[in-house]
């Protein structure tokens, strides 16, 4: 991990990092501590310093019912976005894979959803669910009111988990992808001299090999799911109807800068902060070995 | 490998065109309501077919959501952060791997764990520092004991305020580190012996290197800004700074209020998703090398 062959000009070494740890100071350190301090200290009503509560805020948020719903939310979201968005861009990539006819052009479309801005998609998927036009009204022709995100919550859920799965299947495309190209040729073509057809090598075969991006994905689509949604949410259904899409982001958003309660959104932050940071241990962990195993 | 599989070949193509019609319908959608008027938008269901009004729509969109400044600022933003994080990383990355300080794990370390804190879990906070960028240092000044006044810098509704905390980002740093450390050891040896010191081996060794890299990080970069939502909506209240995407949210009125016009806000979502399709279209080589890399 070291170069044999190293500098010892310290001058120029503080002046190329100086700047970079300068911004991570102001910029993510700095408001991490902040966020920690407004978590367990109270503001008065009436002005004066911030109070020391303990963990009272947290209390208070875990005794929220609200709260409580808001975190099934996310991770019903975090688990149907990541069951969507990996499980189809695994089925297009195994068979893109198969490099027949066209395959160049998969390669070049399928991640394009990736580079569109999350408002974009939002709109998008906005007019193509809405009730009273774009692609699916046509069964409230059929069944009057049989949908409408802007009243049913599970409508609404589906639309964004949707918005959101669309946009992963690409990145996740190019990953598997990836992996697939860089798997052994040789085993899959002894596994096809012992007569398993295509079918069951990618099932037998390929899929197993390729876990650690399996796994390297499960997390980064979780995790972008949490933190990525804002937009989506913020031009569709702003968390609602009846709170159905009000996930834990959309909720440290509301409670900060529409009710200015810094305390609560703080020691929201702190709880999403702390599973962020448990599921990017896990993924780097894993990583780590896979990367001893080669 | 040659192989007769008729019928699961035909079920591969079957999966590839129906992934490929999925995935490229809500961009057709949206082409498809943006050329057409608000009468033949609204029909249920939808026309199928591109229609006639493509480029009054548009018009009206970018006058509608006042793209052209709009436009503008974004490219300037995402421009400032392409180029300040492949600058920033380059240097900061160069530090860490070809200096030899006590430091320079702990530094690696400090930035790398950043990744750790996507902006929107610190959003409340970090406002709060946007509103003086200098608070952090005059808050330390002042535990210290030290009576030093710094000034405000207010970074809220500003160039800085919206470039600065997306450069802040590990990904850059984490990118070149990787790529520095399959340079081979004997070139920085050779440099040495040939008396080149290290802003020398820096400029004209490492650099020219690293050309691929750069296009890389910065396509990925580009894009990211580009698509960057709610940090500008919190920055910006001044109409003079507001960036493409977070004017979309603007273009229609919010979810429980009248239903927007489908066809201008269709032409809107156009416009706002074009550049960053564009840029990967035509960068898709450093698009998705970059990608890749840096995730690994």
């Amino acid at each position: 991990m070291q170069k044999r062959a190293t500098f010892r000009n310290l001058w120029l070494a503080s002046a190329f990092i100086a700047p970079q740890l300068l911004l991570v100071f102001v910029f993510f350190y700095w408001p991490t501590a902040q966020a920690a301090y407004w978590a367990v200290t109270l503001e008065p009503a009436f002005g004066g310093g911030n109070q020391f509560v303990g963990l009272e805020n947290f209390r208070a948020v875990f005794a929220d019912a609200n709260y409580w719903a808001s975190v099934g939310a996310s991770l019903l979201f975090a688990v149907g976005c990541t069951a969507v968005a990996v499980g189809a861009a695994l089925v297009l990539a195994l068979f893109a894979d198969r490099g027949l006819r066209g395959h160049r052009l998969y390669r070049f479309t399928f991640f394009l959803p990736y580079a569109v801005p999350a408002a974009a998609v939002g709109l998008t998927f906005r007019f193509i669910f809405s009730p009273d036009a774009g692609l699916l009204a046509g069964i409230n022709h059929v069944v009057p009111g049989l949908w409408n995100p802007a009243l049913d919550g599970n409508d609404a859920f589906v639309l964004v988990l949707l918005g959101q799965s669309w946009k992963m299947i690409g990145y996740n495309f190019v990953f598997l992808l990836a992996a697939l190209q860089n798997l052994p040729r040789t085993t899959i073509e002894a596994a096809a001299m012992d007569g398993a057809g295509v079918l069951r090598r990618m099932w037998d075969l390929q899929v197993p090999l390729l876990t650690p991006t399996l796994f390297f994905l499960l997390m980064v689509n979780i995790t972008d799911s949490f933190v990525d949604s804002f937009a989506l949410i913020d031009v569709t259904t702003h968390g609602g109807p009846a709170r159905a899409t009000m996930l834990m982001v959309y909720k440290i958003y509301l409670d900060g800068f529409e009710s200015k309660d810094y305390s609560l959104a703080a020691a929201q932050s702190m709880v999403l902060m702390a599973l962020i940071i448990g599921l990017t241990v896990i993924q780097f962990r894993v990583v780590e070995r896979r990367v001893h195993y080669r | 490998m040659i192989e007769r599989t008729p019928l699961v070949n035909l079920l591969t193509h079957l999966v590839l065109v129906g992934g490929l019609l999925v995935l490229l319908l809500p961009v057709y959608v949206v082409v498809v309501a943006a050329s057409h008027d608000l009468v033949a938008v609204n029909q249920v269901p939808m026309p199928l077919l591109p229609g006639h009004h493509l480029w009054e729509n548009l018009a009206v969109a970018w006058q509608k959501g006042n793209f052209r400044n709009v436009m503008l600022t974004s490219v300037i933003v995402a421009g400032l952060v392409a180029a300040g994080k492949v600058g920033l990383s380059a240097i900061s990355a160069y530090s860490i791997v070809y200096f030899d300080y006590r430091l320079r794990m702990v530094f690696f370390w400090i930035i790398f764990a950043t990744l750790m804190l996507p902006l929107e879990v610190r959003i409340v906070p970090t406002y709060a520092v946007a509103a003086n960028a200098l608070e952090p240092f005059q808050a330390l000044f002042d535990l210290s004991g030290l009576s030093v006044t710094l000034p405000r810098w207010n970074l809220l509704n500003s160039y800085s305020g919206l470039v600065l905390p997306l450069v802040a980002t590990a990904t850059g740093t984490f990118l070149y580190r990787q790529f520095f450390m399959t340079i081979p050891d004997e070139l920085a040896e050779a440099a040495k012996m040939d008396g080149a010191g290290a802003f020398r081996f820096f400029k004209d060794v490492i650099l020219p290197l690293s050309v691929t890299n750069m296009a890389a990080l910065g396509t990925i970069m580009f894009v990211y800004a580009w698509n960057q939502y709610l940090w500008p909506l919190l920055v910006v209240t001044d109409q003079n700074y507001a960036t493409a995407s977070m004017e979309l949210g603007r273009l229609v009125p919010s979810a429980y209020g009248e239903a927007p016009v489908w066809n201008t806000a269709m032409a809107g979502t156009l416009i706002v998703m074009a550049p960053p399709l564009a840029v990967v279209v035509v960068l898709q080589r450093w698009f998705v090398r970059g990608l890749v890399a840096v995730e690994k």
